[in-house]
């Protein structure tokens, strides 16, 4: 098997994910520089209604395909409402406050959400019904399976669709008009109570998409999955520039990478007994072949935030991050 | 007396609790070109922001026959009041073409926009030239140009135009004020507010002098010209 192709497959795969709910992240901050903390929470709600939905579901005789269908087409809705309501509720109010009052109110919607997930679903993991028949495709030495490539193949979907959506149509057009000046935007007559309304229900909208790909990939769903998942597409989001569209996808996509190549040789690289002259300051503790590994792959999650650390410290604007030199 | 096409009465505006403009009236008739002029800080800004109902003001502000003084700001192009702001204010990171179909936002009527979009290429060829481009890398006098031609694509009635003279080059001024006068002689009502006070005079057939919040002088152009008090401070004689 290909170690190092395999690594790249699934980092694609949860890079993928990350991308879309990055985009969810850089939207919002790009249009009104807020950094909407519960986006990770709306992201798990999307996951757990398609549990809901995808499990009530199971035992009919509806084929498989369309059950995990319906249960996104009802995620995407609720997602939807939830991120309006966030807008409405817990930022509008405090449009022009001073920028810390929304963050906190972020981190307090973000707590509220998941107190409500504890509520309906529980504080057990929810196993994911795996009633899709998941094929597992050779390529190069390496595997990939069905639901990696379904993954993919919709990320790429959606975050074309998007591009296409703020680049090309009049609406997304005036979204980067408000994000850029939102008075001269009204003299346009841009609303733009309903641009910033708008952007948060699509990164919701995509975010519940992403939430049953996440959810679907690891067969699990947990109240508490949406504050790792939104930290680590929050640090992609960093990493690409936030406020800046390919920013994000690009940025999700190589924290996947960085991540699944990090965890996958972190264990043989920190494997004290391969070091060269091992032996001989290793001395018992590497005889007989054994290992001695002081970084497993269980520190995966240490990489996305090494990144982001790196990033902050030698490129604060993110990769793609824009460097406008004349601002009207 | 013809139908005021826009009049305000006893307009304030107010930054914390200082006054801006200190209930000002006057108006402005269908088909006439007005100028506002006045030092740097008198308040001309202000008071066109609140025309457009940028920020809060009080007072009336009657536009037609419908009192706007209530009306939310991105309501009032499709009412045909367009202001082309203070610095300009295109979109940097979006091109021309976008700046200029945003003009357009309001409208629904495709073909008319086609039609439009033509014309203002005609009248501003360089915008043409430069229809790709991302705005920001723009001349100054290009941008203003491209400011006033997005005004335009909203098929405005009434056209506030703040200081387009601000920033450029002599020769650039020129220019834009070429266009300006174009504009007008196609029977567009405009409010102009300028420093340049001379060069807007010459040009509008009437004018209001503010000076530090309130309108001191009213007069028709030629007279403003020709007035003393008005020579010696604006005019630098």
């Amino acid at each position: 098997m290909d170690i190092l192709l395999q690594q790249i497959i699934n980092g694609l795969t949860t890079g993928s994910v990350y991308a879309v709910v990055a985009l969810g992240y850089t939207m919002v901050y790009g249009v009104i520089q807020l950094i909407n903390f519960a986006h990770g929470e709306v992201v798990m709600i999307g996951a757990m209604v398609a549990f809901t939905i995808i499990t009530a579901l199971a035992g009919t005789a509806m084929p498989p395909t369309f059950i995990v269908l319906a249960g996104v087409l009802a995620a995407i809705p609720v997602c939807m409402g939830i991120g309006y309501s966030l807008e409405r509720i817990a930022y509008r109010p405090l449009r022009h406050a001073p920028r810390l009052a929304p963050l906190i109110t972020a981190i307090g919607m973000s707590i509220i959400l998941q107190h409500i997930a504890l509520l309906i679903w529980g504080r057990n993991p929810l196993a994911f019904p795996q009633i899709i028949d998941n094929p597992s495709f050779n390529i190069g030495g390496a595997a990939i399976s069905g639901v990696q490539i379904a993954i993919i193949m919709l990320s790429l979907l959606m975050m074309g669709g998007l591009s296409w959506f703020v680049y090309r149509t009049r609406f997304g057009i005036a979204i980067r008009a408000t994000a850029e000046n939102v008075h001269v935007a009204g003299l346009m007559g841009i609303n733009a109570d309903r641009v910033i309304a708008a952007t948060f229900v699509i990164g919701a909208g995509l975010g519940a998409v992403a939430g049953v790909m996440f959810g679907t990939y690891y067969g699990i769903a947990h109240y508490t999955m949406g504050f790792t998942l939104g930290l680590k597409a929050f640090s992609a989001a960093v990493l690409g520039g936030i406020g800046n569209l390919p920013g994000a996808m690009v940025g999700g996509i190589l924290l996947g990478l960085v991540e699944a190549l990090g965890s996958g040789y972190i264990g043989d690289l920190t494997n004290l007994c391969h070091w060269p002259g091992a032996t001989s300051w290793m001395g018992e503790r590497c005889a007989n072949g054994a290992d001695f590994v002081v970084f497993g792959s269980n520190y995966q999650d240490v990489f996305a935030f090494l990144m982001l650390i790196l990033v902050l410290v030698f490129r604060p604007s993110g990769l793609l991050g824009e460097r406008v030199s004349e601002r009207a | 007396m013809a139908q005021a096409l826009i009049e305000a009465l006893n307009l304030e505006v107010h930054y914390g609790g200082i006054a801006a403009v200190k209930g000002i009236s006057f108006a402005v008739e269908e088909g006439e070109m007005v100028c506002l002029i006045g030092a740097n800080g008198a308040g001309k800004t202000s008071t066109l922001k609140a025309l457009a109902r940028m920020i809060p003001a009080r007072g009336e502000i009657h536009y037609g026959k419908e009192r706007i003084d209530g009306t939310p700001g991105y309501d009032l192009i499709r009412k045909g009041l367009a202001l082309v702001p203070e610095g300009r204010g295109i979109f940097a990171r979006l091109t021309v073409a976008e700046n200029l179909s945003m003009g357009a936002y309001h409208r629904n009527d495709t073909a008319d926009i086609a039609v439009d979009l033509d014309k203002i290429y005609v009248m501003l060829p360089r915008l043409k030239e430069r229809a790709a481009q991302v705005a920001g890398t723009l001349s100054g006098g290009e941008q203003q140009m491209l400011a006033i031609g997005r005004a335009l694509m909203g098929r405005p009635k009434l056209l506030l135009l703040d200081e387009p003279s601000m920033g450029l080059a002599p020769l650039m001024v020129e220019k834009v004020f070429e266009v300006v006068r174009d504009v007008a002689a196609q029977g567009m009502t405009v409010l102009l507010v300028e420093q340049n006070a001379k060069l807007a005079l010459e040009l509008c057939s009437r004018g209001y002098v503010m000076e530090s919040g309130s309108i001191t002088v009213a007069d028709t152009a030629a007279n403003l010209l020709a007035d003393e008090r008005v020579r010696a401070a604006y005019l630098g004689e």
